[in-house]
């Protein structure tokens, strides 16, 4: 049996739930929210820290409050949710299959909106040599285990990587008894926010080991130690820093990686450096009526933001499956010199375009130059930039000449 | 209890010995010291039944590899482990190769491998497009299998079949006694008539414990990577460099999983440590390299994991000299039965390894068939369970698998158990998503410590904040 709906949204985290409220708002009736938890809410049930809904409601609120507020929203709004199912394909033609306890499901709809979230990258991808003991966690299954499950893995860390993770991560043990040696950071500067390198290791006295790795996990049964090493200007070990630090835990917190095996098994073209969909300034990938928000699409740094543009994506949704078309798109955005990717990465329609992009590398008093073909759009100076902070800038574009190319520089 | 026969070691020769001995009305054990079967080089290697071209003919490794392989189809079947043939490309480079190609078709028709031909380049890249070559070996009759898989349905099925089989259980002493041998061991004492030493890469050590000196095993360290299901498309069949003598192991292969995964190794180096399955930098540097030379579309993004093992070689470093398997019973120590230097093929010969261990067996002994022996191992399939909860998503295992993982007959009870059981946590995000779930099932069933691979390994300290109320 296959089950029909006008929209289908996947994934009812932060972005999941903020767009099927905004494409309710926006007039579609038949919404099925999934989420492959037993709540909605996603990663922002595990985050109980505070911070959070400062941009949209000036006040800072911790993860599962922030969460709330939309889950509220989403049974106000009556849309129809499953939670524990995991959808486990999706086809060009907008059919999913999804599994629960109650059996496999097909479903069709006339739109789909992707938000997935994102993943964390593993030991793998940062290639640590060494034994493989006991006692190494990603930063964000330790987190779901001392917030969720009330189960402590460990007594004294070590934190490799500086991302946002791994920095509420160190505060998060020091606070629950644990001693955190230090984090550590191969790029000479933090990968997390500035103010969470203040709240997070400054307040704590956490030592932040800035052009270090670790290079080696020690440990039959259980970690004993790992060897930390300085890092050289071209990313490699620098012989005779080595040195042994005992612990019982290594937490990595080495990257996030958008969450989109469905994606590509659908046929949806993604960008390299994002490693989220391509998509339009509505945000549709290549398959016209299939939509991505959130971490499925770059990973963002504060949710307000995500939010806010998962809203607009929402109501495009809503746009499409009245008009049963959409427009395809005309000109293609790109990262120039100094520019780590930009979102989105293709236009479709004129007019005012916001671009999301992140530096390379930090600087100051720098020129962000947006360029249409050879044509300077839009030139601002920044006095920092910052990797670890997305910058948004708007760019009025009146009339697309198909076949040019905006691009996003750093000067 | 007095047993007739005790069986030192669960790795896959171990238990394929138990299992072809519980055919017959025998009491037998079998003792392994880790917590669960398959934890040494049984479940570290590629997972490939060979053929038998890549060793000497007449030799009992190429006698047992051959008749070993055969019997894989039916024995798979039996025990409900997947298996399929794939073949085996052997990859020339360099035209300086060709000739060592032209001899190993030679040896390969001379063991009686009738399926063998010299691929030219058109049909190499007709057979593996993205593969860098000029030419190859194909060896079309070689399968891939999943290595611990059949080595933990050997073990159950022995067991379904009388077969005692104790983990955690080291043996410390091995005493004569009149007619009989007492195997002490951190967890009782045990005798029997007959003992089997398939202790792997501890094979000379236990040897000795019972006074035979005269063996010594150099352990040598293979490291593997593995690489995404992603790439399963890249290539169809098994993908090996022309090998280099003295090298000590086939050379760094493409080896695709009958998973979907492809593996990337072994490495040969030999250690110190006979269980130190540590990966070091360098190796899996040259790894990643010496594979983008067979394979260049490969993508670093795109590893997985990283693993060791490590073969128990009876030949010393820098030798080149061709070792056999040693498959004897004691001529000094009647009921004694040594098999040291079980290295590759010793997975494809094992079937044949527990046949040739039973005929020694039964000089000594009198095999009566065991009436209720049954070769089929009860296994759910696969299909039936994917509707229902999923626990693990990237290999979607379904909540029933897990559970019935978690209550396997063996009783092995840890993380790595259940992962090797259902493959849940062996997917690209390595246990980020399955993992807390895993742990409440766990929790749910058992007051038992959470370990990772038995006792050391614990997986966590306690209570969040039972630990602040202490501290």
């Amino acid at each position: 049996m296959q089950l029909k709906r006008e929209l289908m949204v996947i994934g009812g985290g932060p972005a999941g739930l903020a767009a099927a409220v905004a494409a309710r708002r926006a007039g579609v009736r038949d919404i099925l929210l999934i989420e492959r938890e037993d709540c909605l809410g996603g990663i922002l049930n595990q985050c109980i820290h505070n911070g959070f809904g400062r941009e949209i409601f000036k006040e800072s609120l911790t993860g599962p409050e922030y969460a709330q507020i939309f889950i509220e929203q989403v049974q106000l709004s009556d849309i129809e949710c499953w939670t524990g199912t995991l959808v486990t394909e999706l086809t060009a033609g907008k059919r999913i299959i999804a599994a629960n306890s109650r059996g496999l499901h097909r479903i069709c709809a006339q739109a789909v909106i992707l938000s997935m979230g994102c993943r964390e990258r593993t030991r793998a991808a940062v290639d640590i040599p060494g034994t493989r003991p006991a006692g190494i966690y990603t930063a964000g299954v330790a987190q779901n285990f001392i917030n969720l499950r009330n189960l402590m893995p460990g007594k004294r860390f070590i934190i490799l990587g500086s991302g946002d993770i791994g920095l509420i991560m160190a505060r998060r043990l020091t606070l629950e008894g644990a001693e955190v040696l230090g984090v550590l950071e191969k790029l000479p500067y933090p990968g997390g926010l500035p103010r969470n390198i203040t709240q997070c290791l400054e307040d704590f006295n956490i030592p932040l080991y800035l052009k270090h790795t670790v290079t080696d996990i020690h440990g039959k049964h259980r970690v004993s130690g790992v060897s930390i090493a300085k890092v050289g200007p071209r990313g490699g070990i620098l012989p005779g820093t080595t040195r042994k630090l005992a612990c019982d835990t290594l937490l990595l917190s080495v990257g996030l990686i958008p969450e989109n095996e469905l994606s590509k098994a659908a046929g949806i073209k993604l960008d390299r450096l994002t490693g989220g969909p391509l998509v339009d300034e509505t945000g549709q990938t290549n398959i016209p009526g299939i939509y991505a928000c959130g971490n499925v699409l770059h990973v963002y740094d504060i949710v307000d933001q995500l939010t806010k543009e998962a809203e607009a994506v929402g109501r495009a949704a809503a746009c499409y499956i009245k008009a049963g078309q959409s427009q395809l798109p005309l000109l293609r955005v790109q990262a120039g010199s100094g520019i780590k990717y930009v979102v989105p990465q293709q236009i479709s329609a004129p007019g005012k375009r916001l671009l999301s992009f992140r530096v390379d590398t930090p600087g100051q008093n720098k020129y962000i130059v947006i360029k249409s073909g050879r044509k300077i759009i839009k030139r601002q100076i920044k006095q920092r930039v910052n990797p670890p902070e997305l910058i948004q800038l708007e760019v009025n574009l009146p009339e697309l000449s198909p076949g040019n190319i905006i691009k996003v520089e750093l000067k | 209890m007095d047993y007739d026969v005790i069986i030192v070691g669960g790795g896959v020769v171990g238990c394929a010995i138990a299992r072809e001995l519980s055919r017959y009305r025998l009491n037998l054990l079998l003792l392994d010291k880790e917590h669960d079967v398959a934890r040494g080089a049984s479940g570290r290697n590629s997972g490939v039944v060979h053929s038998g071209v890549q060793v000497p003919p007449g030799s009992l490794k190429a006698k047992l590899n051959i008749a070993g392989s055969k019997q894989f189809p039916k024995l798979c079947r039996e025990l409900g482990v997947p298996w399929r043939r794939v073949g085996k490309l052997i990859v020339a480079q360099h035209k300086s190769e060709l000739a060592k190609l032209t001899q190993m078709l030679g040896t390969g028709k001379k063991s009686g491998i009738a399926d063998l031909k010299l691929l030219d380049k058109p049909q190499l890249k007709q057979l593996e497009p993205h593969i860098n070559g000029i030419a190859a070996l194909y060896s079309q009759g070689e399968a891939i299998f999943s290595p611990y898989m059949l080595n933990i349905a050997l073990a159950e099925n022995a067991k379904q079949n009388g077969v005692h089989i104790k983990l955690n259980t080291r043996v410390v002493g091995i005493k004569r006694l009149e007619n009989k041998f007492k195997l002490a061991t951190d967890n009782g004492s045990y005798t029997s008539r007959y003992v089997v030493n398939s202790a792997g890469v501890w094979a000379d050590k236990l040897a000795q414990m019972a006074g035979i000196t005269g063996y010594r095993i150099y352990p040598c360290r293979g490291e593997y990577r593995v690489l995404d299901k992603a790439c399963a498309k890249m290539i169809n069949s098994m993908v090996y460099p022309v090998p280099v003598a003295g090298y000590g192991g086939l050379g760094i292969h493409l080896t695709p999983t009958i998973d979907g995964n492809i593996l990337i190794g072994p490495s040969a180096e030999y250690v110190k440590g006979r269980e130190d399955y540590r990966t070091t930098g360098p190796v899996l540097n040259k790894l990643y390299r010496e594979a983008l030379q067979l394979l260049p579309a490969i993508d670093r993004r795109d590893f997985i994991a990283a693993y060791a093992g490590i073969r128990s070689k009876l030949c010393r470093p820098g030798s080149s000299r061709f070792t056999d398997f040693m498959i004897c019973e004691e001529p000094k120590l009647k009921g004694f039965i040594n098999l040291v230097g079980i290295e590759s093929p010793g997975l494809s010969a094992a079937p044949a390894i527990a046949k040739h261990v039973g005929k020694l067996i039964a000089k000594g002994l009198k095999l009566a068939p065991n009436p209720d022996f049954n070769p089929r191992r009860k296994v759910e399939t696969r299909l039936d369970n994917l509707s229902g909860e999923l626990v693990c998503r990237c290999e979607q295992v379904t909540r029933r698998e897990v559970l019935a993982a978690i209550n396997n007959p063996l009783g092995a009870s840890s993380l790595s158990a259940i992962k090797y059981r259902c493959r849940a946590g062996m997917g690209r995000c390595q246990g980020g998503y399955c993992l807390p779930r895993i742990v409440d099932m766990l929790r749910e069933t058992s007051n038992e410590e959470i370990t990772f691979h038995g006792p050391g390994s614990h997986m966590f300290i306690g209570a969040t904040k039972e630990l602040l109320k202490c501290s």
